[in-house]
């Protein structure tokens, strides 16, 4: 498997991993027996903008280096312009994923849709 | 940086005995009349003779071939197309060039049909008994395996094997175990150069003396007419050598590395929420295999990877298909245990400052990635 230098020294040094204490929203996506399993933490203030986001991730060097770069692009953002991130904007921030890979930056994708939803629900 | 090489049952490096052995050896056509090929066509017996000696068979009962893939193919469909109809019994963790031959030929009509493997690998003696039948002309078992390195009761099986011939994958274990080929009283057996420190692009097939099977290369009739093809000289030269030294070599190098083995699995296994796959003797001296909780093995073999550690894992995101191995699944692993597995295979340039250098390393790099992990020892068990 071949991984570029990007991926691999976002894969050595991850950005906000760990668990988050009273989310605004969580997003669980993946199963541990296809070897993915990412949870994705979101802190929303008054205004919608996403303050802090954390991650915890079981799986490959791919699934841990987009759920790092899925937190780094959501991080202050909107939540209206953090639904806009595609996962062609993950894959560019790792210098790309090998193609077997690319379903992981579908993975970080789905996470943060999953907790902006749950934000949405919990604040009704 | 320091590397460490602990994947010696992918590959081997080349003995430098053997390479010495390889750089000598002559250029011509064993086929030749002049006494280019007759040189050359000497050097190919003494080295059928040699490689035969290491497992008791009688050189005219060795044909050279490319690769272990080649020989597991060459004797699964050469008894096959010998046999015209019919069945095989094969074993659940064989390697794909046993399984994938296997699935091709029943799609030509043959019967395949798997044994079953208990908790550590060991074959269900009781059932290969009832898959045997009356039609089942073969049975197929990997000696050594090469993910959890555990060694299969040879005899025991050819005991039940009545008329079906017995053939073994043992490019795992040749060179490292002693094989007598009469003792085990099987038919047929594929071994590898490469695993043990010889070139690659050679192995062989060992075939009884009056077994007839069909060659899948058909041309200048080489090999008895088994294996049309050029002599590979120098590979086949390297390959004998390899079996002179480990014959010499083996009984003490096995010890050692058993030793060294035994102290980086009681290291290994400290850790909490780590285990040992395979079985916990019977198994090859060189390898161990973990799997440890909450972590994912592709990970843990990078990051080891750029701690200057080689090793491998059986983890589906490792794999070109994204399965998990078919071996820890016949283990009874769950797929994500199988996720989390790692093997460590030593040998010949392995010493204890390696070992040392391992498992200070290795608890680091499980914590780190447990860190980062969703899973925790409050939501599983251990």
């Amino acid at each position: 498997m071949e991984y570029t230098k990007k991926v691999i020294n976002t894969f050595r040094n991850p950005h906000n991993y760990g668990k988050m204490r009273n989310p605004s929203g969580i997003g669980k996506v993946g199963n541990p027996v296809c070897g993915d399993v990412l949870w994705l933490y979101i802190r929303v203030d008054k205004k919608e903008v996403i303050k802090d986001v954390k991650f915890e991730t079981f799986g490959c060097v791919a699934a841990i280096s987009t759920s790092s770069v899925i937190t780094d692009l959501a991080k202050g953002k909107s939540i209206k312009k953090a639904l806009e991130i595609t996962k062609e904007d993950v894959v560019d921030s790792l210098g790309g994923l090998p193609n077997i890979k690319l379903h992981c930056s579908v993975l970080a994708i789905e996470a943060l849709h999953k907790a902006i939803e749950d934000y949405k629900k919990c604040k009704k | 940086m320091k590397r460490i090489y602990f994947d010696y049952a992918s590959t081997t490096p080349l003995d430098k005995r053997v390479k010495k052995e390889m750089d000598k050896c002559v250029f011509g056509n064993t086929m030749s009349l002049h006494s280019f090929g007759q040189e050359a066509k000497r050097v190919l017996e003494a080295s059928r003779e040699k490689v035969a000696g290491l497992i008791n068979a009688k050189p005219n009962e060795i044909i050279f071939t490319s690769s272990a893939t080649e020989s597991n193919n060459l004797a699964l469909k050469g008894l096959a197309f010998k046999k015209k109809k019919g069945s095989i019994v094969i074993s659940a963790i064989e390697h794909p060039s046993i399984l994938e031959s296997a699935k091709w030929l029943s799609s030509q009509g043959f019967v395949i049909k798997k044994a079953k493997v208990d908790k550590y690998g060991k074959l269900d003696i009781s059932d290969i008994e009832k898959l045997i039948e009356e039609d089942t002309f073969l049975v197929s078992i990997i000696h050594a395996s090469n993910e959890v390195g555990t060694i299969q009761d040879i005899e025991k099986i050819r005991n039940i094997c009545k008329k079906a011939y017995v053939h073994i994958d043992a490019s795992q274990s040749f060179g490292k175990i002693p094989i007598d080929v009469k003792k085990l009283g099987v038919d047929l057996l594929t071994a590898s150069s490469h695993k043990m420190y010889g070139p690659k692009g050679v192995a062989l097939l060992y075939i009884r003396e009056g077994l007839a099977i069909e060659p899948l290369l058909h041309g200048g009739g080489q090999e008895q007419g088994l294996r049309s093809s050029t002599i590979n000289l120098p590979a086949i030269a390297g390959f004998a050598k390899a079996c002179q030294i480990a014959k010499e070599e083996m009984q003490e190098e096995s010890a050692r590395l058993r030793k060294l083995r035994d102290r980086l699995a009681k290291g290994v296994l400290r850790i909490k929420g780590s285990y040992l796959n395979g079985h916990p003797k019977d198994r090859l001296a060189n390898n161990a295999h973990f799997r440890f909780d909450f972590i994912e093995g592709e990970s843990l073999v990078v990051q080891l990877d750029l701690a200057g550690i080689a090793c491998s894992t059986g983890s589906a995101c490792s794999s070109i298909k994204l399965e998990p191995s078919h071996v820890l699944l016949a283990l009874g692993l769950k797929p994500e245990q199988a996720h989390g597995s790692l093997r460590v295979s030593l040998g010949k340039e392995t010493t204890e400052k390696d070992i040392d250098y391992f498992l200070l390393v290795l608890p680091k790099i499980i914590n780190q990635l447990r860190l980062i992990s969703p899973f925790k020892w409050n939501t599983q068990k251990k």
